[in-house]
């Protein structure tokens, strides 16, 4: 190689150089701008967001955001108590059909027990009230026989009338109701022998006197306890029942139903003043 | 909610009132009474029926038979019946819902209950 082309490959090294460094010199240029825009931009930011802190509109939008999470706590406060509202009124309306089941209970059985003068209609009507709308599968009712102060069964239901038998005033579960005229329930397996010792026993009061009683024995299927509404049953039973039967005894002494007279107006008439 | 009429056939007097005057807390229903099977059929066949409630045990012809014989009537083949049973009598109940009842209701009857499945079969409110 001659000294010629030596200077020339130099030379051309030189320039390729030049070149590389004037490229970087002009992408330092062009970061140097893009830096001092974005500097510049920044800036703008800053500017813009503490314009925007400051504004009053934020703080309006800041109470805004505050009241209406304040008013949505308050609609969720209230949805709440709508609800147990609800809840309350589900409970009141159960309780207001409980009652009305347990009136259209006693007001049916009243009426049924006082429409007939028949002894034989007003056992039947006992037994439907038993069966129907107490759930009871097997009972009896005993009148007292005052003569032999012995409790005598009139009628045996859904058992064997044998096992059924006639009991003194006094004597055990049965007699004692007679002394103390207050019906006696216990849990349907408590009995022993339900035959002497029956799960129900409901004295029949007439004024102060009880003229019988009803032995409840066995429940229906799945009638696993009483009620309140079996309870008041009783309780209209054992009054009710017992007036209609007397007044079925009276009727059948009487041979026919009385019949209104002079002698009746007379003595309302001074009885009434 | 009118003109819809329901027959209600129940032997003991005890109980028909006791279903009537539940039934008559649904407003605008019409209710009609039958003492037996023999008599509910001739209400049937005298009138329109919108559902019918049966008793199963009754003298003369009980419930289930009068349930088959509503069932085989072309008129009355869709209409709504339910059954009244006794608590236990799973048998009573099966035969009635085979025969083509639509729902039954156990004694001790709860008025609350005649009055929702009544109302639920005839698709009314109040």
């Amino acid at each position: 190689m001659s000294d010629r082309d030596e200077n020339m490959g130099a030379t051309q090294r030189a320039e390729e150089f030049l070149q590389v460094f004037k490229r970087g010199a002009e992408f330092t240029q062009d970061l140097l701008k893009e830096n001092e825009r974005l500097r510049f931009q920044i800036l703008k930011l800053e500017q813009t967001a503490s314009d925007v802190s400051t504004s009053p509109d934020v703080d309006q939008l800041k109470n805004r955001i505050g009241v209406l999470e304040s008013e949505k706590q308050e609609i969720l406060d209230r949805i709440k108590a709508i609800e147990q509202e609800n809840i309350d009124y589900d409970n009141r309306y159960s309780e207001v059909e409980a009652e009305n089941n347990l009136l259209a209970n006693l007001y049916i059985s009243s009426y049924q027990l006082h429409s007939t003068l028949e002894i034989s209609e007003i056992i039947r009507i006992i037994q439907e009230i038993l069966l129907n709308l107490v759930g009871v599968e097997q009972f009896s009712i005993m009148l007292l026989d005052e003569t032999r102060l012995t409790l005598r069964p009139l009628v045996v239901e859904g058992t064997d009338p044998k096992l059924v038998t006639s009991v003194k005033v006094g004597e055990g579960a049965i007699g004692e109701t007679v002394q103390t005229a207050a019906h006696r329930l216990l849990a349907p397996d408590a009995a022993g022998d339900v035959f002497s010792d029956p799960i129900a026993i409901i004295p029949l009061v007439v004024g102060q006197d009880v003229i019988g009683v009803i032995n409840i024995y066995k429940l229906l299927q799945q009638k696993v306890s009483f009620s309140n509404i079996d309870e008041e049953l009783f309780n209209l039973l054992g009054a009710h029942a017992a007036t209609a039967i007397f007044t079925a005894m009276l009727h059948i002494e009487q041979g026919s139903r009385p019949v209104f007279h002079d002698s009746f107006f007379a003595r309302m008439s001074d009885t009434l003043g | 909610m009118s003109n819809l009429k329901v027959l209600v056939v129940e032997d003991s007097p005890t109980m028909r009132q006791l279903i009537v005057f539940a039934l008559k807390r649904i407003r605008g229903l019409q209710i009609v009474e039958a003492n037996d099977g023999v008599g509910g059929l001739k209400k049937l066949s005298a009138e329109k029926f919108d559902l019918i409630l049966t008793d199963i045990n009754m003298p003369i012809m009980d419930g289930l038979k009068l349930v088959s014989l509503i069932r085989n009537d072309p008129q009355y083949k869709v209409v709504p019946v339910v059954v009244i049973t006794t608590e236990g009598a799973q048998e009573d109940r099966d035969r009635a819902l085979a025969l083509g009842a639509n729902e039954y209701i156990t004694k001790p009857i709860q008025t609350a209950k005649i009055i929702e499945v009544v109302r639920r079969l005839l698709e009314v409110g109040g």
